[in-house]
């Protein structure tokens, strides 16, 4: 029941923000401030949840295979690798790690 | 195919992919869920996420120029791919014409994805095993990579790590990413005093 009420939250927030924007006059969202801040959160939000999903189990810090996958992805990034390829890197070299550790 | 490797059903993962439509806050829901998130912190760090997409709309509304009747149908598709596509286009019709195939076309492709993935995921079983996990940060990194060009963002990314990683053990599951979301406020007003200062120091000149 809980992940129907926090679905149903998403939902109906990303579907509002999405209308609002397709809706208000130009000019309240134009101010530079606003336009930064717009384009930093998402940087944070993606850069603290990378390292907690990368770092955390429950609620410790871990290195575990994934941080190899992880490592992986960076440098499929860095060679400019197409999106699934970058995610196929960090899946196979994750399953490859925890495979030879056991 | 990551959200079912995380406790989610067929059908909660269908209906995320249908409803929510907006990658990045999908994937944020599924692992703040995962890590075992409250429901309402979780859907606050998605919702976050999916607020970059009013900055689309705004854009868009003013060349798509729709009329007041088809805008709640559209809005949808807002998201980072249909403005890219659309924005890119040089007359009001290629526009829409670009704005509504790149929609229906990735709206079909990412649920049919999602519905093939979760069966996989289920008929697979132990996800783990295979790997499957570190697709969820893998994503994030992908999306995250071509924002970092300038030194704020980057700052903004390195604080936001240090805030995630080092509140974790003491905050509840999900309050981290939320705490860590305010390196964004406070880089923009460090970046404000820079720029008050160096304007001080340098009356009358323009740069």
């Amino acid at each position: 029941m809980n992940i129907w009420i926090a679905i149903g939250a998403t939902a109906v927030g990303c579907y509002v923000v999405k209308l609002i924007g397709l809706l208000i006059p130009a000019g309240v969202l134009e101010r530079p401030l606003v336009q930064r801040l717009a384009a930093l959160l998402p940087v944070a939000l993606l850069a603290s949840l990378t390292a907690q999903q990368t770092f955390a189990d429950g609620h410790a810090l871990v290195v575990d295979a994934k941080a190899a996958g992880l490592a992986a992805a960076a440098v499929a990034l860095i060679l400019r690798a197409p999106f699934l390829l970058v995610v196929a890197a960090a899946v196979v070299v994750t399953a490859g790690v925890r495979a030879m550790t056991g | 195919m990551t959200s079912a490797g995380s406790g989610l059903t067929l059908l909660q993962t269908c209906a995320l992919s249908l409803l929510v439509f907006t990658g990045a806050s999908q994937f944020a829901l599924v692992g703040a869920l995962a890590g075992g998130g409250n429901p309402l912190t979780a859907a606050a760090g998605a919702f976050f996420l999916g607020v970059r997409n009013a900055f689309y709309g705004l854009r868009l509304s003013q060349l798509l120029a729709l009329s007041r009747v088809v805008r709640p149908f559209a809005a949808q598709w807002v998201i980072d791919e249909t403005a890219a596509v659309a924005l890119a286009q040089p007359t009001r019709r290629s526009v829409r014409i670009g704005f509504t195939v790149t929609g229906l076309s990735l709206y079909v492709l990412w649920n049919l994805t999602t519905l093939l993935g979760a069966v996989g995921a289920e008929a697979i079983g132990d996800t783990d095993a295979w790997g499957l996990d570190a697709a969820g940060p893998a994503v994030f990194l992908a999306l995250l990579a071509p924002m970092l060009k300038a030194t704020t963002e980057r700052v903004v990314a390195g604080v936001a790590v240090l805030l995630g990683l080092g509140l974790l053990p003491v905050l509840p599951a999900g309050v981290p990413v939320l705490v860590a979301a305010l390196a964004a406020p406070a880089a923009l007003y460090a970046e404000g005093r820079r720029g008050a200062r160096a304007a001080d120091e340098a009356p009358g000149e323009d740069r």
